[in-house]
């Protein structure tokens, strides 16, 4: 799905947490977000998704304006996996993912078969369908984080918002969900901390202070001078000879008192 | 299979669940100071449902049919009502405590009532009920703004309740005070504790629709509360129309609320026990735990009943006073059981 942002902005007050930003996005890419902490990717992520109160700007989804969709609608379109989920009910893994099927169902259209399929390979997608009758509130981090995008994923989104979905995760599964993210078909926005990670998505957007200070291929927007300027870390590109790939080390900057 | 596995669990818990609601009724209506026999009362009820014209002795007839019967029907439509509510509030303030009494519901819906009844401003049953919407209303937006302005968390939002209980109950002192006579004081301090003594068929019009009215709201909204489990946004992002959601599932438990409180007093901890008994038997998920909870509360507040009457001998005791009895321990109990997230 082709998502068109433009000029969202949203301020807690009189603070301007996200000001101004606009973008395109095409269908099938994988576009992420970067940015030190409380740059304001998370408010992005919730003004893409539409979930702020008092948000400035529009956005579009293949050309319709979200604020004309009721919510059902918006969540039948996308899915959003946020930094935290809480929940102080006692529900199982397996009732989490069915959540996703929530836009989907009705008084008329009850959940069926092809619902409990859908949510069956979804927990497959994620290695969790050994765990399907185990507590959410008995899991680690990690697991907690790949039933919400297992959960995402029966929602049967064309677009996925995922704010650090790598976040607690093992090597093996944050390997594993990068490369699931590269290969579905549809749109994904993701927030990433691991800037290699980054390196793998198709395009990339700096968030600094609220504002988005450079768009583009990973390759053209992370030179180490801007990762000097916006995150304050000296970064060493180096070539890995497995595949030829750019890869940096980070090296702590001293930064004189401002 | 597909039916199969959500139908299973359902012949597990809801046709015995059935089963001893009609039997809590049966006996509500037999247990009493004049124990009845099973015989008399279904030819009563025979007679009475379709001509069926067995001979009972004409007091017992009345004592079934004019006074037990309809006290039962409306125990049990009570209870079903503020379990409900207690499942409304606890899924969409997001809090294991919410439940009308500890919300100040109750007893904004108390003043109401007592507001119609003695200041006279619209007076029938139709005109007290409307009294106690009014006040059961104005309590929850008041409990629920202070609980929003001081922060918007557990201990904020019981202490608003808190707060909101004691300036409505303190009202209804005033108002008693003020204007009520000495007779009217006694009788309305009597009906505040929860007492099923005045029902009769008419309260029935009032209080079945209100329950099955409800019933279905909640039914109809069984996976927007399931959704709500991760919070608002969650929910929101889920496809759920939140601000639509919450209003009318507050209207219906705020409505249930404040008739149950209008029919028979102002009746603590039903909506709390009631509930979280039922997740531990059939689990979070609201397309269970609505029909549960529903069904509990009903069978709770006719064995409430029924024991109100045979605990004193010849004296009833207020139906309010048994729950809290049973409730308070229950209270305990999920407090115990819910310190980590307090
Ligand atoms: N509701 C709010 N009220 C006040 N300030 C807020 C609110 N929400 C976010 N902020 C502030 O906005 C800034 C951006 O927050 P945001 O969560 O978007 O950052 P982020 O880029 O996702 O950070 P992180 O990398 O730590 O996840 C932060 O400074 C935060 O304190
Ligand atoms: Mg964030």
């Amino acid at each position: 799905m082709r998502v068109v942002a433009n000029d969202l902005g949203w301020s807690a007050g009189t603070k301007s947490i996200v000001n101004g930003v606009s973008m395109e996005i095409n269908a099938g890419e994988t576009f992420g977000l970067i940015g030190p902490n409380g740059s304001g990717k998370s408010t992005l992520l919730k003004l893409i998704a539409g979930l702020l109160p008092r948000a400035r700007g529009s956005v579009l989804l293949d050309g319709k304006p979200a604020h004309e969709l009721s919510r059902r609608e918006i969540a039948r379109r996308m899915a959003f996996v946020e930094q935290h989920a809480e929940t102080s009910e006692a529900l199982t893994v397996r009732d989490v993912v069915e959540l996703g099927r929530t836009p989907w169902l009705s008084s008329l259209a009850p959940f069926g078969q092809e619902d409990r399929s859908i949510v069956q390979n979804a927990l497959h997608t994620v290695g969790m369908n050994s765990m399907a009758e185990n507590r959410w509130d008995t899991l680690s981090g990690g697991e907690r984080q790949r039933v919400q995008i297992a959960r995402a994923l029966a929602q049967r989104p064309r677009l996925l918002l995922l704010d650090e979905p790598t976040n607690h995760l093992d090597i093996h599964h944050q390997l594993a969900l990068l490369r699931l993210i590269g290969h579905l078909p549809v749109t994904v926005i993701v927030a990433v901390h691991d800037l290699n990670q980054a390196m793998g998505c198709d395009r990339l957007a700096i968030m600094e202070r609220g504002e988005m200070v450079a768009c583009g291929p990973p390759g053209e927007v992370l030179t180490p001078e801007r990762l000097a300027s916006v995150f304050r870390v000296n970064a060493t590109p180096l070539r890995d000879p497995a595949d030829n790939a750019t890869v940096f080390r980070f090296h702590h900057m001293e930064i004189s008192a401002s | 299979m597909a039916a199969g596995s959500s139908l299973r669990p359902f012949a597990l818990w809801g046709l015995p669940g059935c089963c001893l609601l009609v039997a809590a009724v049966l006996a509500g209506v037999v247990v009493g100071e004049l124990p009845l026999p099973v015989d008399t009362v279904m030819a009563v009820i025979g007679n009475n449902l379709w001509n069926a014209g067995h001979a009972v002795d004409p007091i017992d007839g009345g004592i079934i049919w004019n006074y037990r019967l309809p006290r039962t029907l409306i125990a049990a439509a009570c209870g079903a009502g503020l379990a409900l509510s207690g499942v409304v509030l606890q899924s969409i303030v997001r809090n294991a405590l919410a439940d009308p009494y500890l919300l100040g519901v109750s007893a904004g819906a108390s003043t109401g009532a007592v507001a119609v009844t003695i200041l006279g401003v619209g007076g029938g049953l139709l005109g007290i009920s409307a009294g106690a919407f009014v006040g059961a209303s104005l309590a929850f937006v008041l409990v629920a703004i202070l609980a929003h302005a001081s922060g918007g968390g557990s201990a904020q939002l019981v202490l608003a309740g808190i707060a909101g209980s004691q300036l409505f109950n303190a009202l209804t002192s005033f108002i008693i005070a003020k204007s009520a006579s000495a007779e009217q004081a006694r009788g309305i301090m009597f009906w505040l504790l929860g007492n099923l003594s005045g029902a009769r068929w008419d309260d029935i019009g009032l209080a079945v629709p209100v329950v099955a009215v409800g019933f279905v709201i909640c039914l109809w909204c069984v996976r927007a509360m399931d959704a709500f489990s991760f919070g608002v946004s969650s929910a929101a992002s889920l496809g759920v129309a939140v601000r639509k959601v919450q209003i009318v599932l507050i209207g219906a438990a705020t409505l249930m609320t404040a008739s149950m409180v209008s029919l028979v007093g102002s009746i603590s901890f039903v909506g709390l026990v009631i509930p979280h008994a039922m997740r531990f038997l059939v689990g979070p998920r609201h397309a269970r735990l609505v029909p549960a909870s529903a069904l509990a509360g009903a069978i709770f507040m006719i064995a409430a009943d029924v024991a109100s009457r045979i605990l004193i001998p010849g004296q009833v005791v207020p139906i309010g006073v048994v729950t809290a009895l049973v409730g308070a321990p229950g209270f305990a109990l999920i407090l115990l059981q819910k310190r980590r997230q307090l």
